[in-house]
């Protein structure tokens, strides 16, 4: 049975001044699959993952996520929406006046109608799926490192049980040890949440540990949207350098994608 | 999808009473507090020795599966119908059981310790600021000594910024201080015969008090507050740091440019706002009490003894060192919090205008007897 793709952008146009970014592009994210987006520095990444979200407008073009246009439409379901998603930010985006509690619990009391005993089983539950444990639940933001910074701002995308889930950089500055345990974290929570996750990276090692697709920006589109060794078989410059360099070679070696190309 | 009524069913019929759990349990069902309070309600009726069956669940995340699990006391029911979906998420539940947050432990002589804190922040301020002082002497020392590698281009960027962009405020602000003080001044002296001394009043005042306090008030407010944002969010994007370990000084390229810089447009922005306070009063003199705007100008030039017009430049000088060091004292103390950055500009804010009045008060004791 082929389902409604959950993200749908089509004929995405983007330039900021006459420095054209997007020209035409088109996405499909589909339910339940880890979507990765990659592509050369300037490529327009980020700006696409803003757009989807609604933080930033194109030029022209159509996005819609679960069938609802992100910027058109009536508020109220425009509204819904957000909190059919979460996004973990690149750098957390905790509220800094906020305990690592309280930054969590955010979505649910936003809500105004859950009851405060509820809401702090939930935060503490999620708090435990991270890999944090009580003693952190009071400690501020700024006391965190970096790998509990990404695991909190993790809780708090995750607080409302998403559809959907974004991820900018997951693993970026994250040692090796915390990055590979931060990815198990989250293909452990997919498998057992099913959500449907879209992730920008650069990190070659989380690109092969978690992606279904991946996503190549180049020349202003998608060039290719599909299984990683099927990316890895398109014939592109780009894809070359990126995946057959060095860096490329060496992240596959171990992972089932050795020898494909 | 009918929910409402039968999310909690109890059924009572066999030996053993049967809860059965129907519909959507999720974040979206239990969105409406008369709903979740029904259930709420309806799965605190449920004896303990029943039995459980979910099977008419259409969709449970882990909020709904949590209201569940508190009502089971945060374990399995001996006897439960899971379909297999919802298995899952409670065995997740299962693996990460809540645990209680130590509790903050609450201070007995917590308002005794907010005193020693206030005393303890006011003597860490008054340190600080007895540092950037110091370290502002040495620097000024050290560009003296050397002009030609001072922070010219920061010096001149900030006169700009401080002094020419508040022309307008300042402006509008002098020129209608100056209208009301002679509207309300013209209608007293009128009663007395006396309105030609409107001219003594008003130079006097306006150019020894109102003026540079007028002018004070509102660049503290202008670049006081702008000054400490931007040192402010220099310390949360690591500038600072940055400027550290490069060597160079926050003295002598943050804190001395911005006092040499308000301290020569204060005067000047001090002088703009005598003018067009003056301009109002002239001009209200003249429809009010049919004088000449010459003659105002003229018999000013008498009335305003050049000590007067001095000490009122002067007073600009050092309001303007007064707020520039205020305010660049709380930007560095910002902490890399968004919340500290507002306390800071606040407190900044509210002490340099304190200061300036302050050091008005002081100047008018010290300066009682000089240009009468």
């Amino acid at each position: 049975m082929v389902s409604e793709p959950v993200i749908e952008v089509q004929g995405l146009r983007t330039a900021f001044g006459k420095h054209v970014v997007h020209d035409d592009l088109s996405l499909e994210v589909r339910r339940g699959e880890i979507l990765t987006i990659v592509g050369g520095s300037g490529t327009g990444k980020t700006v696409l993952l803003r757009q989807i979200l609604g933080l930033s407008r194109p030029a022209a073009g159509r996005i819609r996520v679960f069938g609802q246009s992100v910027l058109h439409g009536p508020a109220k379901s425009r509204y819904a929406l957000r909190q059919r998603w979460g996004v973990l930010f690149q750098s957390g985006a905790l509220f800094s006046a906020l305990s690592v509690f309280d930054n969590v619990a955010v979505p649910l009391r936003e809500l105004r109608t859950l009851p405060e005993a509820l809401i702090r089983d939930v935060v503490l539950t999620r708090l435990s799926m991270v890999g944090l444990g009580a003693a952190d639940a009071n400690k501020a933001p700024s006391d965190l490192s970096g790998g509990m910074i990404k695991r909190v701002a993790l809780a708090r995308a995750l607080a409302l049980d998403p559809d959907l889930l974004f991820l900018d950089e997951p693993t970026a500055g994250l040692d090796p040890t915390r990055s590979d345990e931060f990815v198990q974290l989250i293909r452990r929570l997919h498998a057992q949440l099913g959500f449907t996750v879209v992730m920008v990276t650069h990190d070659l090692d989380t690109l092969f540990a978690l992606s279904d697709r991946v996503a190549v920006l180049a020349e202003k589109k998608v060039i290719v949207c599909a299984s990683v060794p099927e990316v890895l078989r398109f014939e592109h410059p780009f894809i070359h350098t990126f995946f057959l360099g060095e860096r490329g070679r060496r992240a596959m070696e171990g992972t089932e994608f050795e020898g494909v190309v | 999808m009918l929910v409402d009524e039968s999310a909690v069913l109890i059924d009572e019929s066999g030996s053993r009473p049967v809860c059965r759990i129907n519909g959507a349990w999720t974040v979206g069902a239990l969105r409406n507090r008369r709903e979740q309070q029904r259930r709420a309600r309806a799965l605190q009726q449920v004896d303990g020795s029943a039995a459980w069956d979910l099977s008419g669940v259409t969709a449970l995340d882990s909020v709904g599966a949590l209201m569940l699990w508190r009502a089971w006391g945060n374990r399995l029911p001996e006897q439960a119908t899971l379909p297999e979906a919802t298995a899952d998420v409670f065995a997740m539940l299962e693996q990460h059981p809540v645990e209680n947050p130590p509790s903050v432990p609450r201070e007995t002589f917590a308002g005794i310790r907010r005193v020693g804190d206030t005393v303890y922040t006011l003597s860490e301020h008054s340190r600080d600021l007895a540092v950037l002082l110091g370290q502002l002497l040495l620097d000024t020392g050290a560009f003296l000594r050397q002009p030609l590698r001072g922070p010219w281009r920061e010096i001149s960027a900030q006169i700009y910024h401080t002094g020419a962009r508040a022309l307008p405020i300042t402006a509008l602000v002098g020129f209608l201080i100056g209208v009301v003080l002679s509207y309300l001044s013209a209608q007293q002296l009128q009663l007395f015969g006396a309105s030609v001394y409107i001219v003594d009043l008003l130079g006097i005042s306006i150019v020894r008090e109102l003026g540079p306090v007028l002018a004070a008030i509102l660049v503290a407010g202008r670049s006081g507050s702008a000054i400490t944002a931007q040192i402010g969010v220099m310390r949360v994007t690591q500038e600072l740091d940055a400027m550290n370990v490069m060597g160079i000084s926050h003295g002598q390229r943050l804190v001395l440019p911005r006092v040499v810089a308000l301290c020569l447009a204060m005067p000047l922005v001090t002088l703009w706002t005598d003018v067009m306070a003056l301009t109002g009063g002239m001009l209200v003199a003249a429809v009010n009490l049919d004088l000449s705007p010459m003659w105002f100008f003229l018999s000013l030039q008498d009335v305003i003894q050049p000590a007067n017009f001095w000490i009122g430049m002067g007073k600009g000088v050092l309001f303007g060192a007064l707020i520039a060091l205020v305010a660049c004292h709380f930007g560095l103390r910002v902490q890399p919090n968004t919340e500290s950055l507002g306390q800071g500009t606040t407190a900044s804010v509210v002490t340099s205008i304190t200061a300036v009045i302050l050091a008005d008060a002081v100047c008018a004791v010290v300066f009682s007897e000089v240009g009468w």
